[in-house]
């Protein structure tokens, strides 16, 4: 109707304003066909089996990497997590984090937790910006859960470590303005039958770490710990007391990264990755290890010797 | 020369019903039913791929019977709302009750639109609570009502007979290895009355297991596991009920 009508000399003005009520129009009845109650079509549109793909066609601004900033000067302030150790052993993988996250120089919290389980073969300990990494993790969880239950089968781990990539790099826009999140990803590989190691950078470039990795303002002198201490015989006890050593150096010469706090028991997270799956260190059995580790660094300050030759 | 002829709302909708039930009579009755440590979903089925289970939630799980295309189309959509609904608010906040009422909306919506085709599917949505107590399950027939049941339920083409043998002997507290005896019994009485035999190869059961340490509480058993719960007798279960290790 509104077409003859347009066709009319003079008629602009009235054109104008049918096509903003025609498309208003239209978005109320998606908004009641939501409100009956009845799985909206996208629901049951057959697709992709990836969550973030049917958020993105769905409620896109759901999605963390579809967020406009506002326009601003200089680094937002926000708690950062700080350092991330990953070593494999014979049968498996630890991956370990400390508890501190920092607001410049101020201690944002003591007891934050930054390593989490991905899915039942794998974890990701994240560094960076606390909230987008929460969030991150989050959402990565619930896309190989998501993919799981809709395929009926895992991800391999590399589609797992890519995925992760995809998402932190839709998050470069925040990490230009000084809001990175860095991840560090271990899992058991199920096919081959080993733990392996996925470290990233802030553009979500995805490199694979053999034997040992760090990630985060500690890395450098965790690095350098384990660097010396590694072995490739490992035993799981070794493993977990390596990553709890590797903290140690890191908050010994890193003002963000925390060492053990015995007088509140708070202590590093230390997780074991296997063919049983994933699993957590218990508070004792973590403070048991940052404890005898603290035992013998009061006779021996920087820590166990490596042989010179 | 054609007449326009009418027909009344009641025949209109009755030929409907009667065609999705035709449908879903044409394939293999499931059952689930609540044990002690949870709940059982139990059926006959020969593919390997093809499921009539599955996972929706952390203590949600899905049933169907009838078309295979419709019903997997509803689970995924059941997957998207509940994983959706937990990354807005919060895992808790998934419940077997919101998700029924979803389900119900979208097959009374579907079937009574002249526009769509029926769908020939029945549905379970099943949540497994703290204690028996908490224990949901729901049935949802083809035209979009929803039955709370207790105890036991069947779906599929030869239900009505199947769920009042299973009323009759289903008790509570039963162990998982009886609830599952007393399901493949049911299962393999024909509705003339005759029992045949369904091997364990073509039993499709899952389980919803309160007592798993982890969050997802759903849980196939296959193979082994199966095989031994099939031969062990009612008695002497309370082992076997217990976690076993998961065959992947």
């Amino acid at each position: 109707m509104w077409i003859t009508a347009a066709g009319r000399v003079g008629s602009l003005a009235y054109r104008c304003f049918t096509c903003e009520f025609g498309l208003s129009g239209r978005n109320l009845v998606e908004a009641n066909s939501l409100g009956i109650g009845r799985l909206p079509a996208a629901f049951l549109t057959p697709g992709s089996a990836s969550f973030m793909d049917f958020l993105s066609d769905h409620q896109p601004d759901l999605l963390p990497g579809n967020r406009q900033l506002p326009p601003m000067q200089g680094v937002v302030e926000a708690p950062h997590g700080t350092t991330i150790v990953a070593v494999t052993f014979p049968g498996g993988v630890v991956l370990a984090g400390d508890r501190r996250a920092t607001m410049g120089n101020v201690i944002a919290q003591r007891d934050i937790e930054k390593v989490f389980p991905a899915d039942e073969y794998s974890a990701v300990g994240i560094a960076g910006t606390a909230g987008l990494a929460v969030e991150m993790v989050k959402l990565f969880q619930l896309e190989l859960e998501h993919f799981e239950k809709v395929e009926g089968a895992q991800l391999s781990l590399e589609g797992k470590a890519n995925r992760l990539s995809t998402m932190i790099r839709s998050n470069l826009g925040m990490a230009m303005q000084g809001l990175a999140v860095v991840p560090l990803f271990a899992g058991f590989d199920v096919d081959r039958d080993r733990g392996r190691i996925f470290s990233y950078d802030v553009t979500g470039g995805r490199s694979e770490e053999h034997n040992f990795a760090a990630t985060g303002s500690g890395s450098v002198f965790a690095r350098g710990a384990m660097k010396k201490l590694y072995r490739r015989d490992l035993s799981e006890e070794e493993a977990t007391t390596l990553v709890v050593q590797a903290l140690y150096d890191a908050a010994d010469d890193d003002s963000a990264t925390g060492g053990p706090d015995v007088a509140r028991r708070i202590y590093p997270i230390v997780t074991v990755i296997t063919d049983d799956g994933f699993r957590r260190l218990t508070d004792d059995e973590s403070s048991e290890i940052a404890r005898s580790v603290l035992a013998r660094r009061l006779e021996q300050p920087d820590g166990p010797r490596a042989a010179l030759l | 020369m054609s007449t326009p002829f009418y027909v009344s709302p009641q025949q209109a909708m009755a030929d409907r019903a009667e065609y999705a039930r035709k449908g879903i009579a044409r394939g293999r009755s499931l059952v689930v039913l609540q044990y002690a440590d949870g709940i059982v979903f139990v059926g006959e089925n020969p593919s390997r791929a093809l499921h009539k289970f599955s996972e929706i939630y952390d203590r949600i799980g899905f049933a169907a019977a009838g078309k295979y295309n419709e019903y997997e189309n509803l689970r995924i959509g059941g997957v998207r709302y509940a994983d959706l609904r937990g990354y807005t608010y919060d895992r808790d906040d998934v419940t077997a009750r919101g998700l029924a009422n979803v389900y119900a909306q979208t097959l009374g919506t579907i079937f009574s639109s002249a526009g769509e085709k029926p769908y020939e599917v029945e549905l379970v949505v099943a949540e497994v609570g703290e204690t028996p107590d908490g224990d949901q399950i729901y049935r949802l027939p083809h035209d979009g009502s929803i039955v709370d049941e207790h105890g036991s339920v069947a779906v599929g083409g030869n239900a009505e007979q199947i769920s009042s043998y299973l009323d009759q002997r289903h008790q509570d507290g039963m162990s998982l290895a009886e609830a599952l005896k007393l399901a493949v019994q049911a299962l393999s009485r024909d509705t003339n009355g005759t029992q045949r035999e369904i091997p364990a190869e073509r039993l499709e059961v899952a389980v919803l297991d309160r007592t798993r340490p982890q969050s997802r509480k759903f849980k196939r058993i296959v193979g082994g596991q199966l095989g031994r719960l099939l031969e062990t007798d009612g008695a002497s279960t309370e082992a076997e009920s217990a976690e076993e290790p998961d065959e992947k």
